[in-house]
C-alpha cells in the first residue's frame, strides 16, 4: 500500500493540495481565505502538469547542444530529455492564475470599501439590513 | 487577403483592446468609434468565413505557418462559422448600444470599459475559432477575466457577486484545464482534430473517462447548467446594463458550443452514447433546470433577475437538445443557441433602455410603459411571443425541432417539460405585457372619470433604439429563415452518425 502511494507521490500531492484548495473555497467564510484556497487549487494543477513532463533515468532539460556551426546533433533520443511542453503550458497557466488573483484582490478592495469587512456572514447581514431598510422606505 | 480572414477575426479586436487605453489617454471620445471599427472587422471577416465554409467546406488556418498538431490551428467549420457571425454581430450591436449606458454607468472609465469589452469579444470568438484544447483554455480565461472586471462595475451587490463568480468561474476553468491535462497525459496531443483520431483506441481508459468528466463539469459551470447555475443570477443581475447585454446572451451560448464540440468532435458520438451515460445525466439535469428556472423566474418581481432565471431554463433547452442524441434534437439545440442568443440579447437591451430612461425594473414599474416607450415595448412583445414559441418568431422553430427530437428519442418527460415551459414563459411575459398595455391609466379604480390623460412619449436614444429594433426584426426574420439556415449550415454541423 505504502509503495503504491510512494510510486505515484506526485499525483497524491496534487490531489491533496486540490482538496485543500476546494475545501477552503467552499468551507471558509472569510473572503481572503477563499482566495488563498483558489490559489492553492490552481497551484495543484500546475504541479500536476509540471510533474507529468518528468522522465526517470537521467533525462535532462531539453537544451540541444550544436557544434557551434549551426549543426545540431543528428539524432535526438527523446528519452534523454524532459518533456518541455507541459511546462510551457503552465507558464501560461501561471500568468492566468496571477491575473485572476489580481482581479480577485481588486474586487476584495471594492468589497472592503463598501462593507468594511471581509467576512461573508457580516456582509450578508449588512446587505439584508439594507434590503429591509429599502422596502421600509418605499 | 481572404486567406487571412480567420486571423483577422481575433487580431483586430485583440490589438484594438491594447490600443484603446492609449487612444483614451488623450482622446477619450475616440474610444468608442475605435472600438466599433475594430469590431466591424470581425463582422466582415466572420461573414466572409461563413460564406466560404458554405461554398467550399471547412478550412483551417495555421498560425505562424506551423502545421498542426504541433502548431495552433484555427479551424472553421459550419458550426464555428455560425457562432462567429453570431458573436461578432451581437458584439457590434452591444457596443453600439453601450454609448448612452456606459456614459452613466462607467462615467470617466470609458477607455477601460471599451478595452474590456473588446477583450471579452476576443475571448468569446477565440473559444469558437481555435482548434487547440489549451488555446481554448486561454481564451476562456481571457473572456472570463474581462467579464469579472466588467461585472464588478455594477450596482450595489456587484462586487460580492463578482467575487463569487471569480471563485466558481476559476473552478470551472481549472476543471477544464485538468481535462486537457488528462487527455494530454494519455495521448500527447492538444489538437482537437488530431485527438479525435487518436482517442477512439483509448475510449475505455480510465484517464480518458476522468478527463471527459472534468471537461463536462467545467463547461457546465461556465454554462450555468443546473445545479451549477447559482452564480449566474447574481452576477448578471448586478452587472451594469451595458455589460450584461453583452455577456449574458453570449457566455452561456459559447459554453454550450464548447459542450457540443467536446461531445461530438473531440469525442465521437459512439463514445458519448455507449460508453458513458452522460446523455442521460445531462438530459435529466436539463429537465430540472427548466423546471427550477421556470419556478424561480415566476417568483421574481425584478425583471432583470427574472430574465436570468429564464436563461437557466433556456440553457436547459439547449442541453436537452444535445442529450437526446438524434438529428432533430441537435439541430434544435444549435438553432436554439442562435435564437436564444438573439432573444436574451433583445431582452437585456430592452431592460437597459428602460433603466436608462429612469424607470424601475420591478413589474409594477411597467405600467403604461407602452405609451412612453412604444418601440421598445413593441420589441419586448416580439421577444415575449418568441419566448412562448408563437410563429413566425424564431423561438417556435427551435422549440419545434427540440420537441421533435425528444419525441424521436421517446423521452416523453422531456417533451412534456418543454411544452410546460412554454406555458410558464407565456405567464412570465404576459403578466408584464398586461401591466404595460392593459393596466388602467393612473392605476385608480376610484370610479371618477379621468380626462384622457396624456402621457408624453419618452423613447430611448437612437443608439439604444437601433440595436433593439434590429434584434427584434432579426427575431422575426430568423424564424421563416430557419429552414434555410438548417440546410445551409446546421445539417453539416450534426455528426453523420445521427
Amino acid at each position: 500500500m505504502l509503495e503504491y502511494i510512494l510510486a505515484k507521490y506526485n499525483y497524491w500531492i496534487y490531489v491533496v493540495l486540490m482538496m485543500i484548495g476546494l475545501y477552503a473555497m467552499m468551507g471558509k467564510r472569510n473572503l481572503v481565505k477563499k482566495l488563498i484556497g483558489m490559489n492553492i487549487f490552481q497551484t495543484s494543477i500546475i504541479l500536476l502538469f509540471v510533474s507529468i513532463g518528468v522522465k526517470k533515468g537521467g533525462a535532462t532539460v531539453p537544451i540541444l547542444m550544436g557544434d557551434g556551426h549551426g549543426h545540431g546533433e543528428p539524432l535526438i533520443q527523446v528519452a534523454d530529455y524532459l518533456n518541455p511542453l507541459p511546462h510551457v503550458l503552465m507558464l501560461t497557466a501561471i500568468v492566468v492564475s496571477i491575473a485572476t488573483t489580481g482581479v480577485a484582490l481588486a474586487t476584495l478592495i471594492l468589497i472592503y470599501k463598501r462593507y468594511h469587512t471581509l467576512e461573508e456572514d457580516e456582509i450578508m447581514a449588512i446587505r439584508k439590513e439594507a434590503a429591509a431598510y429599502k422596502t421600509l422606505g418605499t | 487577403m481572404s486567406d487571412q480572414l480567420p486571423a483577422l477575426i481575433i487580431i483586430a479586436p485583440l490589438l484594438g483592446a491594447f490600443l484603446t487605453p492609449v487612444i483614451g489617454w488623450r482622446y477619450r471620445h475616440l474610444c468608442r468609434p475605435w472600438a466599433l471599427m475594430m469590431l466591424a472587422v470581425p463582422v466582415y471577416a466572420s461573414i466572409g468565413s461563413l460564406l466560404r465554409v458554405i461554398s467550399s467546406g471547412p478550412f483551417g488556418y495555421h498560425l505562424g505557418g506551423w502545421a498542426p498538431p504541433w502548431g495552433i490551428e484555427y479551424r472553421i467549420d459550419h458550426l464555428s462559422a455560425l457562432m462567429l457571425v453570431l458573436i461578432a454581430v451581437i458584439g457590434l450591436l452591444a457596443t453600439i448600444n453601450a454609448k448612452a449606458g456606459a456614459a452613466i454607468e462607467m462615467r470617466g472609465k470609458e477607455p477601460h470599459f471599451y478595452t474590456l469589452l473588446l477583450l471579452q469579444i476576443t475571448g468569446l470568438m477565440g473559444i469558437v475559432i481555435t482548434g487547440d484544447l489549451f488555446n481554448i483554455f486561454v481564451f476562456l480565461e481571457i473572456c472570463s477575466l474581462s467579464g469579472y472586471g466588467l461585472i464588478a462595475h455594477g450596482e450595489d451587490g456587484a462586487p460580492m457577486a463578482t467575487f463569487n463568480y471569480i471563485i466558481i468561474g476559476t473552478i470551472g476553468a481549472s476543471f477544464y484545464l485538468l481535462g486537457v491535462g488528462y487527455l494530454y497525459m494519455a495521448t500527447g496531443s492538444l489538437n482537437i482534430a488530431d485527438l479525435a483520431t487518436i482517442l477512439p483506441d483509448l475510449y475505455h481508459s480510465k484517464m480518458i473517462l476522468v478527463g471527459f468528466a472534468f471537461f463536462t463539469t467545467g463547461v457546465a459551470i461556465k454554462m450555468g447548467l443546473f445545479p451549477l447555475h447559482f452564480w449566474m443570477p447574481d452576477a448578471y443581475t448586478t452587472a451594469p446594463n451595458s455589460v450584461s447585454t453583452l455577456i449574458a446572451p453570449l457566455m452561456t451560448k459559447v459554453a454550450a458550443y464548447l459542450l457540443i464540440r467536446i461531445m461530438f468532435t473531440l469525442f465521437q458520438p459512439d463514445f458519448t452514447i455507449s460508453i458513458v451515460p452522460v446523455a442521460t445525466i445531462l438530459g435529466w439535469l436539463a429537465v430540472v433546470a427548466i423546471i427550477v428556472g421556470g419556478i424561480k423566474a415566476l417568483a421574481q418581481t425584478d425583471i432583470k433577475r427574472m430574465v436570468t432565471y429564464v436563461m437557466v431554463a433556456e440553457v436547459g433547452y439547449i442541453v436537452m437538445g444535445i442529450s437526446v442524441m438524434n438529428r432533430d434534437g441537435l439541430t434544435g439545440a444549435i438553432l436554439h443557441i442562435v435564437n436564444d442568443a438573439c432573444m436574451i440579447f433583445c431582452l437585456f437591451l430592452v431592460i437597459g433602455a428602460i433603466s436608462y430612461k429612469g424607470h424601475g425594473r420591478e413589474i409594477y414599474h411597467f405600467q403604461n410603459l407602452n405609451k412612453k416607450m412604444p418601440y421598445t415595448m413593441a420589441a419586448f412583445v416580439i421577444v415575449a411571443l418568441s419566448m412562448c414559441g408563437i410563429p413566425p418568431a424564431c423561438g417556435f422553430f427551435s422549440k419545434w425541432y427540440l420537441i421533435m427530437g425528444t419525441i424521436a428519442a421517446k423521452q416523453w418527460v422531456f417533451a412534456i417539460t418543454l411544452l410546460g415551459s412554454s406555458l410558464v414563459n407565456a405567464v412570465l411575459f404576459f403578466r408584464i405585457i398586461e401591466k404595460a398595455y392593459l393596466a388602467p391609466l393612473g392605476g385608480g379604480a376610484h370610479g371618477h372619470d379621468h380626462e384622457e390623460e396624456v402621457i408624453a412619449r419618452d423613447e430611448a436614444p437612437a443608439s439604444m433604439l437601433i440595436p433593439i429594433l434590429v434584434t427584434a426584426a432579426a427575431i422575426l426574420i430568423l424564424g421563416p429563415l430557419s429552414g434555410k439556415i438548417i440546410t445551409a449550415v446546421i445539417q453539416h454541423a450534426v455528426p453523420a452518425i445521427f
